[in-house]
Formats: structure tokens, C-alpha cells, sequence
């Protein structure tokens, strides 16, 4: 009983036929008639009346009507004589050894004037999810250097742990500063960078390419930058491109991967652009109501595979629009990832580098990564009894800002010292500065050490008895 | 029956031709054979919502009908697995596929290789109908699986008998009034629809979870429901986790439901190493993983929690007590948003669709403790533990407020207790349990008279610590008497020593009920003791430096072993140093 007047063909023509059967032209969208059968997701090739041709992708496929998405601007496409041919594949990357120390655009395509990548390995864009049974638990303890990441909210190989920012915030100061110390401990494994700018300024872009070229990173990094000059629509495809080539190199050729993506707030602005153009419904603030998903087919391709060497850890970075971490992109995006590293104005306006405030940040794999064997059997108590003791502190300091400090029991007072303490010493730190894990783990000891052992509850007593470095401020 | 493509949108697929098509009949999209489900009829064109990536999938393509609605496989061999949202075997797609899911993979839910060792029980010849039990299988070291006659049957055991047999294989027949209908160890079940019960109970028994805010202050009933909302970061997976290890259910369904892939790798990795608390067997043995997370199609996330559920109520028939967790129901909630837009239906609240609060309702309405269908009558039950993900931790929005409309318990997590890593964040004066007053017979007989009264009081401290502390923020703690100095004083070791239990402490993960009674019961002697110095003449400030409080700090360490002889000695120096502090104290 198949409908008789669609008489489709079930296979892909084999030669591709160029349609000049532009209906209607809406924001980054063609609607192109008088298709035949158009596969969801296939690429297509758009050539312009003045021979420019440009990329895109079908988005909905009905019956003699295909919407296709332009990665580009429509500039320039008129109805008459744009034409549009469907390839009759979905989205690739070639990808090879070649691909280490060479820049992209947001399309993968060759930015620094090299040959384009010529493989028989092409991997498609969108990869299949990865199987939650082949996932390995990631263990291996990443040190950062940076204190407050290291002993409150470790990173672990194979997480996914964003950088929370905000306009005017050194959060690629921070970024560049864990690309350039991470290690494990005792390591000498092969490592690379994968770098996707998604719409941030050539200052920023140039900023991490000479950070990486200074270090002798850029040899070992596979860099895509769409800039904000670029267009708009690139965006949506270039983390996915960045993410397909650090799958090759970490599982296929066993390099421990670290994936920067910045700015992931441009990106879903690319993707709430065509979802308004779509007409589709809304959900929050009109981003598009499969956001979530969209993030997460992102974000959940970060991990290790059992039998596999390599790794993929990512590092995203997004602004939050008026600091609002309620706002969709970080709050969606923090449903997703492993945790998240919290950049704060406050402390950056108090002069303190890197202005990390661990009380909203967390790392979910932490527990993983540390304690006996890894780093120290003391971590988490020392991490917890850290996080316990500056909360108190803060909220001693806002009281004693209207009662005075004479209102505060000795007790809270050694808190408003602590949390002073661990500010400037603890949180603190020169951007080149490289702290080791014991380093770190020193600076809490001697800040904890100020507290009474019955207020170190989070502490177990053997491990106070060990590593306490100095009685407590005011006897007893 | 046939039918075309029409249209590719994403995970919906609208074909034409499927003139004999029913409502959520699961269809086959595609040369790769995709399995969807229609969800909207129109004339010959069918809606369907597909379970796998659309990609490459054109107008034209084949659609094929296989008559039938989603269902899963219920039988030996589900326990220890993990399957995903439409109870695909994950191990077996590893195997068969690698280390990504690629598209159209089909196989068993129950492997059909296994042989299981089957005991029957039941009596040829006699009358059988739902819910008989036919006889037995060792499933694992702890759960007896009992193979029952399915729902719907009736009539005379013509045959049965014991042996070793494959899931499919008869294991006898039985005769009904339209002829003879072979008996084998799986039976299917159509998610979308409850297994039929003979009766609801009223909860009656606590679901012991070990975890200390739960137990004593906002404990679950066996077969009851439970909500617990949260910010990102506020400890809904860690809680979750806890009670799927913890909880003393025969069964546990853990379902993870668009959440993220390492969360169901570290179940995966622990669960087999940690022990039961009451068989001192792996926790894996107990249980089934339903894992669709974030990243995997859309559509199977929104079934997921629908095999889920159908999986428990599978067990409960059996007699057993089964846990079920859903992590995160908002997710799924999402799923059916996504599905709704795909389809243009009008949107209700905040674009979900206008039938989020009825299918929230019927989800939850599956739990309970039950009548089961058989002919002596079983007991059963399905407790059901609903994550939530409300966007920005702000619970106004639709998908917390359907929940708490049809949920009893509401643990409340708290962005701002966990930031301060005051674990399990649940706040102390928001949450709720409305079985507290049904459970209050069990805690007094099986546990101690004084208990409920022990929890009143506790939970009045720490209402009236947060009064005081309006007032201190105000003027100061220094301004405050004694008396109140004290009150807070107490509330604090509640929080701190009581309530605070860390996840990743091997002893401190799990308290018996008997140990948080010992607990709640030294801390609040402390403050009657600390109470009567100070009306001596003692103060605060002297009481807070006394020795033994680090040792009271210390009580969570306590081995349950050696709990009485500790707990003894400890009140019985807390009592004597407290009254020592007082100016003149004996």
C-alpha cells in the first residue's frame, strides 16, 4: 500500500544532480523544492552565481522539499542561479598524523597556507555515542599546578571540567596556565592539544597561539579557529570537528588528548540562530529545547576506553552572560560535564591570580583521582575541611562587617583568619608558578593548622597527629 | 505491513502507507532497520518517534510495521545487566559492535544461549492463573527468581517440568479454555502499560538506606515515592548512588537516564566490589542498569524509564522489594519536550507539553506496596526515587512541580550547603516526608520508643538555631545568653556530627538505624547536659573546649561492631565532664 504517486528511488543517484530549485531564503536557511530524497544530515555543495561555493547540511527532509543550513553567510545566493547539489554523504574530517601543528578553519579546512590533509581516513563529524559499557572509570590524577584546582577540585583524565567565566575575567590566562603545567605525575606519555575557537576575537585567538608556540605546544596541537569575524554558522560544526580529530589521535594513535573549546557561549548562540530560523519552538530564552542533548553529544565525547591508551580530556570554556550562572548555557552545561572551575570577579577584583572560587566549584571525579597512591591519603579530608573552614570564614566576615569583629567568638575568629589566609596565600598564585601537589597540600596544612583538632572534623585524627605542622592559634 | 518515508526531521519520522498501523506499534525505519515508535496516526500517515541517530535516513526509505508495542523480556539472566533505554543489552552491542554504538544493532535482551537450572514447584494437574508460581531459578547467589504463570492466564497445568533450560525453551504447558499454551522462562510485558495488580497497601515499612538525614529525619516507605531536587553540583547522582548501594531493597533498577556516561561506568566499577550490607554478597547481584545517557538518542531516553519501572514491577510480582532510581527525570521530561516540539504541538509550560504533569503522575502512580497478582497473595512493592534537574536549582518550574504534586518525600538539596561540602546537601528545614506518621508504629516497635520523639526534637533545635540565627546576624552571637548559645551549639553538632555523612568514608557510608539512634540520642543528651551546667553557672565558650566534644565530633567512626561499648563509655564521659565545667560541679 506504499503511496503510489511518490514512486521514490531508495538509492542515492549516482551521479549528483545540481538543483536550481531555491524556494525561499530565511536567515542561514535554503528551502530547496522539487527534491527527490534528500538524507537527513547529508552535505551539501551550494555554488553561487559568482563561482563561490559553500557548504552545507540537511536539517529536515520531506517529500519534494529539503531545508538545508548554509556554514556560511547567504550572502550572495539569490534563487535564480544558486545551485545546490546533495553529495549523498554526511559531514567528514580526514584525518592523519598530518594533522599535528597545522590550523584549521571552523570547517576543518586549511588556514595556515598548508596542503590540505590528504588521508583514506575520513571519520564522520557526528560521532556514534560511545558505548557507557566500553567507558573506563578515569583514575589517573592530572596535576595542574594550580592549587585550587589540584587539592579542592582535581582533575582527572578523561573529564570533562569547564572553566565557568564571564566577560573581563582571566579565564584564558587560566586555561593557557593548565594547558602548559598539566602532567600526570611521573609520566612521559605522549600528549596533544586540541584547540576549538568558536567565535572569539583574533586578540584571544593569538593569545593562545603564542602561548602555545612559546612552549613548544603548538607542534603537538591540532588548532580551529573560527573567529567572530568568521561566519556564524561554521560554529555549529567546528567543536565537532575538533572533537573527531582528537578521537583519532587518542584512540587510534594513543596520544592523551586535552581538548580546549572556547567559547562555548558562541556556539550555542550559532545554534539558537538557526533553531529561530527554523521556527521551531523555543525553550529557555529562546534557545532551542534539544540544547541539552545538543551539549551533551559535545561534552560526553571527552573519556577512555577500556583497552584503549589514549585519552580525551576537555577543558570548555564559556562566558556567562551577566555573571548569571542560572542562565542556560552554564546551567546546562554544568548538568553535563564533570564539574565545573568557577572564575570570580570578586576575587579578581581583591587582586587575586588565578580568581578561582572554590565554594561554587567542583570537580565530580575528584574522589577518583585522589588519596592514598594517587596523591596523598590526606587529600580529602584536607580538601573538604578547606572548603568547611573558608564558607565559615565568608560568612564570618559578612557578620562581622555589621556586628564588628570584637561581636565574634574566638572560634570564628581563627575562621575569618583562615578564610583571609587562604585567599591570599593559598588561592593565590603567580601565573608561571608550577606548584606540586605536595606544595599545595603544605600551604593547606599550614593554614589548617591554626584550627583546634576538635574543629578539624573532617580531618581523621591519624592524619592530623601526622601531618599537623604547628599547634593551634591560641593554645589548648 | 509497509509504508514509506515522508518525512526526516530529526528523531521524527513521518511515513505514509502504514494504513493498519496502532498507536506506539514499534516500527523498523530505514534499510538499517532503526526501531521507532509511532506516536501520532493520521489517516495512513503514522508519526514516529525513532530510538536510534536519523542520520542518512531520506524520503522513500522503507518503514516497516512490526504490529507490536515496545515491551521488554522478562526473565532469568536480567539481573547484573546493563541494558539501554529500550533494553538493548550494552555488553553484547560492545561485543558485537565495538566501543561505539553503531545504528540498527539488534540484539536479545535475555541472552538466548544461557541455560538456566529451572525447579519446578508447582503441581500438574492443578489450577494455575497470574502470578502462580510455576517454580525457580538461582538467578544469582542471592535472588531466587520465580517464574510465574503471566498475567492474562488461566487454567490447568498440563505439563511442567524441572531441568535445565534456555529462556525460550518450553518448560511445559498449560491447557486454558482456547487450548494449550507452552510455558517458557521469559514472558514479554508492554512497557507503556503497569503489570496489574490485585490490591494497593498502605506503606507501612522504611526503606533503610543507611544514610543518616534520610533514616531519621525524612525516611521513604517501601513502595513510596521520593523526589529529590537540585542544582547541578548539589549531590543528586552521589545520593542516588548511595541508596542503590545502601538501601535494604531485594532488588535495585538503577536507571540513568540522560545523564553522564562515566556516572554509569563508576556503577558499573564499583558495584561489583561493594558488599551488601545484609547478604555480604556484590551489590551487582541485585541489580539491573538502564543506561541512556546524555549523549544517546533522545527518543530511547524517554522509553528508558518506562523499561525501567516495567523491570521493578517484574520483581515486586515475585514478592520482592524493589528500589528504583531515576537519575534524572527531567531528562526524560526534555526527551518528551523535544519530541512534542518535533511534532509542532502546542506547547504548555515553558515549551514542555501540556501532557508532562499526567505522564509524571502515571509514572509515579507505578510504585507502591502491593497485592500482587497470585493466588496466595504476595507482597511486593516498588519504591520509586526520582532524581530532578531544575534548571538554575529553581524549583517553580514545571517538571520539580508535577513531581512534588504526586511524590511524598521531598529531600531538598541546597546549592549553598553543598558548596561548603556539607554532604548530603539535603536541607534540613525545607524537605519533607509525609510518611512519618505511617512509619511511626515500625520505628517504635522495631527500633525504640523514643526515636520519633528524638527526631521531633532534633528537628525543633534546628528550626529554632535558624530563628536565632536572624537574630545573630543582627547583633552578634556575643549578645545572645547562655541558653541560647547552647541551643546553637547543639544544632551545630547535629549538623556537623549528625547530619554530614561522607560518601567516601568506608565506615561513615553506611549507619544502621540502631547506630543513628545511639547518634541523635548522645548528641541531644550532650544538650540537656550542656543546658543544666550552664543553669550552674557554666558557659558556652567553657563547654566548647572540652575534650571529649572531639570525640563526639568522632562518633560517625564508630564500628558498628564494637557500637554499644563506645557509645556507652562516651555518654558516660560526656556526662561527667560536661558536669565538671560548672563553677563548683560535682
Amino acid at each position: 500500500m506504499a503511496a503510489k504517486s511518490a514512486a521514490p528511488s531508495k538509492t542515492v543517484p549516482d551521479v549528483p544532480i545540481d538543483y536550481r530549485t531555491i524556494d525561499r531564503v530565511a536567515g542561514p536557511l535554503l528551502f530547496v523544492r522539487d527534491v527527490a530524497n534528500a538524507a537527513y544530515g547529508e552535505i551539501v555543495e551550494i555554488a553561487l552565481p559568482n563561482g563561490e561555493r559553500r557548504q552545507g547540511q540537511v536539517l529536515d527532509s520531506r517529500k519534494g522539499l529539503a531545508i538545508v543550513q548554509v556554514f556560511g553567510p547567504t550572502m550572495g545566493i539569490n534563487v535564480e542561479q544558486t545551485s545546490v547539489k546533495f553529495l549523498g554523504e554526511v559531514a567528514t574530517l580526514a584525518v592523519s598524523d598530518e594533522l599535528l601543528g597545522r590550523v584549521f578553519n571552523g570547517l576543518g579546512e586549511p588556514r595556515d597556507g598548508g596542503p590540505k590533509i590528504v588521508s583514506e581516513t575520513r571519520l564522520e563529524i557526528v560521532g556514534n555515542a560511545m558505548n557507557p559499557y566500553s567507558r573506563q572509570e578515569p583514575s589517573e590524577f592530572i596535576q595542574t599546578g594550580i592549587s585550587t584546582i589540584d587539592v579542592n577540585n582535581t582533575l582527572v583524565r578523561g573529564q570533562k571540567l569547564p572553566i565557568f567565566s564571564a566577560a573581563g575575567l582571566p579565564h584564558n590566562q587560566v586555561a593557557a596556565q593548565i594547558v602548559r603545567q598539566a602532567k600526570l605525575r611521573d609520566s612521559s606519555e605522549g600528549f596533544a592539544v586540541v584547540f576549538a575557537a568558536m567565535g572569539i576575537t583574533s586578540e584571544e585567538a593569538n593569545f593562545f597561539l603564542r602561548e602555545f608556540e612559546s612552549t613548544g605546544a603548538l607542534e603537538r596541537a591540532v588548532v580551529f579557529l573560527n573567529l567572530s569575524s568568521d561566519p556564524s554558522m561554521e560554529r555549529v560544526v567546528t567543536p565537532r570537528m575538533a572533537l573527531t580529530a582528537a578521537e583519532y589521535l587518542a584512540y587510534e594513535k594513543d596520544l592523551h588528548v586535552l581538548v580546549v573549546l572556547t567559547d562555548m557561549t558562541s556556539y550555542c548562540e550559532a545554534l539558537r540562530e538557526v533553531s529561530a530560523a527554523r521556527d521551531e519552538v523555543p525553550g529557555r530564552r529562546g534557545y532551542p529545547g534539544y540544547l541539552y542533548t545538543d551539549l551533551a553529544t559535545i561534552y560526553e565525547r571527552a573519556g577512555k576506553i577500556h583497552g584503549r591508551k589514549g585519552s580525551i580530556t576537555q577543558l570548555p570554556i564559556l562566558t556567562m552572560p551577566a555573571d548569571d550562572v542560572t542562565h542556560p548555557i552554564p546551567d546546562l552545561t554544568g548538568y553535563i560535564t564533570e564539574g565545573q572551575v568557577y572564575v570570580s570577579r570578586e576575587l579578581q577584583r581583591k587582586g587575586v591570580y588565578p580568581p578561582i572560587d572554590v565554594l561554587p566549584s567542583l570537580s565530580r571525579l575528584m574522589s577518583l583521582g585522589i588519596g592514598k597512591g594517587r596523591t596523598r591519603e590526606d587529600h580529602r579530608g584536607v580538601s573538604d575541611q578547606l572548603f568547611a573552614a573558608y564558607a565559615t570564614g565568608k560568612d564570618q566576615r559578612a557578620l562581622s562587617a555589621i556586628v564588628g569583629e570584637e561581636a565574634l567568638s574566638a572560634t570564628d575568629r581563627i575562621y575569618l583568619r583562615a578564610a583571609d589566609r587562604y585567599e591570599k596565600e593559598f588561592v593565590n598564585q603567580r601565573p608561571d608558578e608550577d606548584r606540586t601537589i605536595d606544595q599545595s597540600l603544605a600551604l593547606a596544612w599550614d593554614i589548617l593548622s591554626d584550627f583546634p583538632d576538635s574543629e578539624l572534623k573532617r580531618i581523621r585524627p591519624e592524619f592530623i597527629a601526622q601531618f599537623r605542622v604547628h599547634p593551634p592559634v591560641g593554645g589548648t | 505491513m509497509a509504508g514509506v518515508i515522508a518525512r526526516v526531521t530529526g528523531p521524527v519520522v513521518i511515513a505514509e502507507g502504514l494504513t493498519d498501523a496502532k498507536m506506539y506499534d514499534v516500527v523498523r525505519v530505514g534499510s538499517l532497520g532503526l526501531v521507532g515508535e509511532i506516536i501520532r496516526l493520521v489517516g495512513g500517515t503514522a508519526t514516529v518517534q525513532v530510538y536510534e541517530d536519523t542520520t542518512g535516513i531520506r524520503p522513500g526509505d522503507p518503514v516497516e510495521n512490526t504490529g507490536q508495542a515496545l515491551s521488554v523480556e522478562l526473565g532469568p539472566g536480567l539481573l547484573k545487566s546493563i541494558y539501554d533505554g529500550v533494553q538493548r543489552p550494552l555488553d553484547v552491542i560492545q561485543k558485537a559492535a565495538g566501543d561505539f554504538i553503531t545504528r540498527g544493532a539488534v540484539a536479545a535482551p535475555l541472552d538466548p544461549k544461557a541455560k538456566w537450572e529451572f525447579t519446578a514447584t508447582a503441581k500438574v494437574g492443578s489450577e494455575v492463573t497470574a502470578g502462580t508460581i510455576l517454580g525457580t531459578v538461582q538467578e544469582t547467589p542471592i535472588v531466587l527468581h520465580k517464574i510465574m504463570v503471566p498475567p492474562g492466564m488461566r487454567g490447568t497445568l498440563k505439563e511442567l517440568k524441572s531441568g535445565t533450560y534456555t529462556v525460550h525453551d518450553p518448560i511445559g504447558s498449560v491447557t486454558t479454555a482456547g487450548g494449550a499454551v507452552p510455558l517458557s522462562l521469559a514472558q514479554k510485558w508492554v512497557v507503556r502499560v503497569p503489570r496489574p495488580v490485585t490490591q494497593k497497601l498502605p506503606p507501612e515499612i522504611p526503606l533503610v538506606t543507611g544514610q543518616r538525614v534520610i533514616d531519621s529525619f525524612f525516611p521513604v516507605a517501601k513502595g513510596g515515592t521520593a523526589a529529590i531536587p537540585g542544582p547541578f553540583g548539589s549531590g543528586k547522582t552521589v545520593t542516588q548512588q548511595q541508596l542503590a548501594k545502601w538501601a535494604d531493597s531485594d532488588i535495585v533498577v538503577y536507571v540513568g537516564c540522560g545523564e553522564r556516561g562515566n556516572e554509569m561506568t563508576e556503577v558499573l566499577a564499583t558495584f561489583p566490589s561493594l558488599q551488601d550490607p545484609k547478604s555480604k554478597r556484590p551489590l551487582m547481584e541485585r541489580t539491573i542498569l538502564i543506561a541512556n545517557t546524555s549523549n544517546m538518542p533522545v527518543a530511547a531516553r524517554e522509553a528508558s524509564v518506562y523499561t525501567g519501572i516495567t523491570i521493578a514491577e517484574y520483581y515486586r510480582d515475585m514478592g520482592y522489594d524493589v528500589a528504583l532510581m531515576a537519575d534524572s527525570t527531567s531528562r526524560w521530561a526534555e526527551a518528551m519536550r523535544e519530541i512534542s516540539g518535533r511534532l509542532e504541538e502546542m506547547p504548555g509550560e515553558e515549551g514542555y507539553p501540556a501532557y508532562l504533569g499526567r505522564r509524571v503522575a502515571e509514572f509515579y502512580e507505578r510504585a507502591g506496596r502491593v497485592v500482587t497478582l497470585s493466588p496466595e497473595g504476595r507482597m511486593g512493592s516498588v519504591s520509586v526515587i526520582g532524581a530532578v534537574s531544575p534548571p538554575g536549582g529553581d524549583t517553580s518550574e514545571p517538571v520539580s512541580q508535577n513531581t512534588l504534586r504526586v511524590t511524598r518525600v521531598f529531600w531538598a538539596l541546597d546549592a549553598s550547603l553543598a558548596s561548603r561540602r556539607h554532604f548530603p546537601s539535603i536541607n534540613w528545614l525545607q524537605s519533607y516526608s509525609l510518611y512519618g506518621n505511617d512509619l511511626a508504629p515500625w520505628y517504635t516497635k522495631e527500633l525504640s520508643p523514643e526515636f520519633v520523639h528524638l527526631r521531633q526534637r532534633a528537628l525543633e533545635t534546628l528550626q529554632k538555631e535558624a530563628e536565632l540565627q536572624e537574630i545573630v546576624q543582627l547583633v552578634g552571637v556575643d549578645a545572645l545568653p547562655e541558653r541560647e548559645k547552647a541551643t546553637l551549639d547543639v544544632a551545630r553538632m547535629l549538623r556537623e556530627d549528625f547530619l554530614q555523612q561522607s560518601a567516601y568514608d568506608e565506615v561513615d557510608t553506611y549507619t544502621s538505624i540502631q547506630k543513628q539512634l545511639r547518634m541523635l540520642r548522645t548528641i541531644l543528651a550532650f544538650g540537656d547536659r550542656e543546658q543544666e551546667a550552664i543553669a550552674k553557672g557554666s558557659t558556652v565558650a567553657a563547654l566548647q573546649r572540652l575534650p571529649v566534644r572531639t570525640k563526639l565530633s568522632r562518633m560517625k567512626w564508630i564500628p558498628e561492631a564494637e557500637m554499644k561499648t563506645q557509645f556507652d563509655q562516651l555518654d558516660l564521659e560526656m556526662t561527667q565532664a560536661v558536669a565538671a565545667t560548672a563553677p563548683g560541679g560535682s
